[in-house]
């Protein structure tokens, strides 16, 4: 290594490609007014993939001049995980093995909206079992309250508050320990399924669920006490991160960034599935265009996800969970078994002993899965983040032929550069946050 | 399914009418190709076909919106019968197959026209069709009317050999990923985009992974003593 | 007998390793390195309920030069593999690896062309956690594992010793597929 200039700070030396200049460390002053001297020259700042502040493996690229930033893109795909591809080589009830793992905050609209899409090719939504609808609503409002709460915790937590992290993860374990307690699992769970349920609800689910509403209540307002009229809060949220309506349209943006410039589009009212037409609930909407207006709707849309919860409660009546066409329905039972869940053994020896029927018809849809007429359907969703939309194309067989997810956080990135060009540095990690972009859901 | 033989046995589904489009032709039942299929299955012969072309009247508010376009195709100069290759109903969607030179302009009448106002295009999705000659890959664009609360599709064929379609970038901004997206994954190349590069894979990647030509790409798990092949080179039901 | 009796009282006697594998384990800092759904996991642990902080962890390090952990919680797809490998170079010495989740360990179900099968193709492994995505429990048995890995370190000389013994041991061992018995 040749060192052309001896400062211990900044070095030269030279290779095949020209001469390299490393700095580090050092007096920045120098560095400043150098960058300053040669004016055309803008100090390109590159943030991530890994990086704390930035909401998973998002790679920014900030063309700054000071503490302007002048040019912002994004750097996508450090989580591209080929699970559109995968599911073309699983049944189509495998298949919701594998969308829940896409968007990991909001597995049960990814799995909804999956399963409303393969329903809709089968022509079977009007069959699907009162009770089934209610619980995916149920599961669907409280993934929306979780996911919520992360959103506002990790955005707390890169603005430095790290109160407000720990509280949002508190309240999320509670959702959490549902999640666990009706499904087995704290993620990833591929609950919901073409048809129906993967289960009922286990003894003394609706218990819990009124406590968890009762306790949630006392918690939500703290959130207010905590930010809402917090002058640090809202100095650093309020008019930051800046998109109006007509950004919106032109980028696609929908969820909470496009109700904070006060329209309220919301696909739960707009094109209703599962039965939210039935439901009583207001759609929030703020007029600020801005961080802070999106924060305000995320913590009012867990108030009315909690009114719907316990509409969804009282209206739960015994019932099957999954449709009635042996042809779809999964022939499962499920029970915790000392190898952890499984099929029932009641419902094996059942299956094994006094139904030859039901054997093969078993072995039939597990080990071939159903067939879904050709064709081709688009089914959309109101995610936590947006409009989360699957489009599915079936040629006829036992697998998907063809599954795109359009993906809210995808899209609504793409507003990162309209939302932080010609704003100062530490407002792109306020802008990023309350787009509440989830990786696994950008690159799928 | 154009052979009687197989209908109606309660596996296969239900004719959809033979005008549709030919996708593929199944053979077997079992996945097995070379032979050693002993169960008897093995001369079974299915074609696939997609839904085809409806005729009028399509139902519900889908004749007012091609009449519409149809009608805005042809104040802006257009032969709708030319733009407009053919309309598919089917499973309450309706689907608009547009000749790909006439994209830019189908796309700019429907998010314009007050009576029509697809505000917002929810992105472009790529299928790859081997067998439907002539028009492999296909760009499945969804747009959306916040105003009138509709849902359309457009849906664009080009062949393998030249998969050259216009970039609607310019109407609908928020296509821009989208498009760099279906061209990493499809090779769908979108002509007009400002910067057509790849998105998710590397920059430096070959091919495009999510064709039907393209392998999955998985390696063989091995486990004590036994070897389980990778998804997409295990047997399955054709 | 020795010199420990010559000492006057207070006064405890221990090797250099220990009292350095002590230190080292009770303030491991770990980098952020969340890429899917095991980070979410991983932040769990490190909030209220189960708390991090107990085991003396709760600063997780936003510069891999100040950190000494690497939790892979994640997939590593292809595009990532080479940002991991700068980031765990970065890392000073000593530092360890938790391949957190059955993606990072194995590459999991998701076994296609976007995917690294397992990380230890990329960095050195000291721990493999499985699950999917492993319960913060899981993690924090992970984490007092390699504490106990840490406290049994060698140093100079017998640390060489160590990794040339481990390496015989590794060349020497029965591959997965010659391995006979019931598959699990």
């Amino acid at each position: 290594m040749s060192t052309s200039h001896a400062t211990p700070s900044a070095s030269a030396r030279e290779t095949t490609e020209g001469t390299v200049y490393t700095v580090t460390g050092g007096d920045w002053d120098e560095i400043a007014e150098a960058a300053a001297k040669g004016d055309d020259e803008k100090i390109i700042v590159n943030m991530g993939p890994q990086h704390p502040s930035t909401h998973g493996v998002l790679r920014l690229i900030l063309e700054i001049d000071g503490e302007t930033v002048t040019e912002a893109r994004c750097g996508i795909g450090y989580l591209h995980t080929g699970i559109e591809k995968n599911l073309e080589y699983r049944t189509w009830t495998q298949g919701t093995t594998f969308v829940t793992r896409m968007d990991y905050l909001t597995p049960f609209f990814n799995e909804a909206a999956y399963c409303l899409a393969v329903e809709k090719l089968l022509g079977i939504e009007d069959q699907i079992p009162d009770r089934a609808n209610v619980i995916r609503v149920m599961m669907m409002e409280l993934n929306r309250i979780s996911s919520h709460l992360v959103a506002i915790a990790t955005g707390g937590m890169e603005l430095g508050a790290t109160t407000v992290m720990i509280y949002g993860f508190r309240d999320r374990e509670m959702v959490l320990d549902l999640f666990e307690l009706i499904t087995g699992l704290r993620m990833n769970h591929a609950y919901i399924r073409p048809g129906g349920l993967a289960q009922d609800l286990p003894p003394g689910a609706i218990d819990q669920l009124r406590e968890f509403v009762k306790k949630m209540r006392k918690n939500l307002p703290e959130y207010d006490k905590l930010c809402s009229g917090n002058p640090v809060f809202q100095a650093r949220l309020k008019d930051v991160g800046h998109l109006d309506l007509a950004g919106c349209m032109a980028l696609g943006a929908t969820g909470p960034i496009l109700r904070s410039t006060g329209l309220p589009h919301d696909l739960r009212k707009a094109q209703p599935y599962c039965g939210y037409e039935t439901y009583d609930f207001e759609v929030p909407t703020a007029d600020t265009c801005d961080s802070y207006g999106r924060f305000l709707i995320r913590l009012e849309e867990m108030h009315q996800s909690l009114r719907i919860v316990e509409q969804c409660l009282d209206r739960l009546e015994p019932g099957p969970v999954m449709v009635a066409d042996k042809k779809i329905a999964w022939p499962a039972q499920l029970a915790l078994g000392p190898d952890g869940l499984g099929n029932s053994l009641d419902h094996i020896k059942n299956i094994m002993g006094t139904s030859m029927e039901a054997l093969i018809h078993h072995f039939k849809l597990v080990t071939e899965g159903f067939r879904v007429p050709p064709g081709q359907a688009y089914v959309a969703v109101e995610s936590p983040k947006g409009e989360l939309g699957v489009h599915v194309v079936s040629d006829g067989g036992t697998r998907p032929y063809r599954v795109h997810f359009r993906d809210p956080s995808f899209t609504n990135l793409q507003t990162m550069a309209a939302m932080c060009e010609g704003g100062q540095v530490a407002d792109v990690i306020v802008a990023v946050a309350s787009i509440d972009p989830v990786m696994g859901g950008v690159d799928r | 399914m154009s052979d009687g033989q197989t209908g109606g046995n309660g596996a296969v589904p239900a004719p959809r009418g033979n005008s549709g489009e030919v996708i593929d032709v199944r053979r077997g039942m079992f996945g097995a190709k070379e032979g050693g299929d002993t169960s008897g299955y093995g001369g079974l012969v299915r074609t696939v076909r997609l839904p085809g072309a409806s005729s009028r009247p399509y139902g519900g508010w889908f004749d007012e919106v091609a009449d519409e376009l149809e009608g805005a195709l042809e104040e802006a100069g257009l032969v709708p019968e030319e733009v407009i290759e053919k309309t598919v109903v089917d499973r309450g969607e309706i689907t608009f197959h547009i000749a790909r030179e006439h994209l830019p302009a189908t796309a700019r009448i429907l998010r314009d026209d007050p009576a029509l106002r697809f505000e917002t295009c929810t992105g472009v999705s790529g299928v790859h069709f081997p067998g439907d000659k002539g028009r492999e890959l296909h760009a499945v664009y969804h747009l959306r009317s916040i105003t009138h609360n509709r849902l359309i599709r457009l849906e664009v064929g080009v062949p393998d050999d030249d998969p050259h379609i216009p970039s609607i970038v310019s109407v609908y901004p928020t296509n821009d990923w989208h498009e760099r997206e279906t061209y990493d994954f499809f090779g769908l190349i979108f002509d007009g985009h400002p910067a057509l590069t790849r998105i998710m894979m590397p920059d430096d990647w070959q091919g495009f992974p999510q064709r039907k030509d393209y392998p999955l790409g998985g390696i063989p798990v091995e486990y004590k003593g036994a070897q389980i092949p990778a998804p997409d080179q295990r047997r399955s039901y054709s | 007998m020795g010199i420990e009796e010559k000492l006057p009282s207070g006064f405890l006697l221990t090797t250099v390793e220990k009292a350095a594998g002590w230190v080292r384990k009770s303030s491991v800092f770990p980098a952020t390195f969340g890429l899917a759904c095991c980070a979410i996991e991983m932040m769990t642990t490190g909030a209220g309920r189960y708390d991090l902080a107990r085991f003396g962890m709760e600063v997780f390090r936003g510069s891999p030069r100040q950190a000494d952990l690497m939790i892979v919680a994640g997939r590593v797809s292809q595009k990532m593999a080479p940002v991991l490998r700068q980031v765990y170079d970065q890392m000073p010495n000593p530092k360890w690896v938790i391949s957190m989740g059955v993606c990072a360990s194995s590459g999991g179900m998701f076994n296609n062309y976007a995917i690294v099968q397992g990380v230890d193709h990329i960095v050195p492994v000291d721990i493999y956690l499985p699950g999917c995505p492993p319960r913060p429990e899981m993690l924090l048995d992970a984490i007092l594992k390699l504490h106990q890995k840490i406290q049994e370190e060698k140093l100079g000389v017998n640390r060489e010793q160590a990794a040339r013994e481990a390496e015989e041991a590794a060349l020497k061992a029965l591959p997965t597929i010659e391995m006979k018995g019931l598959l699990r």
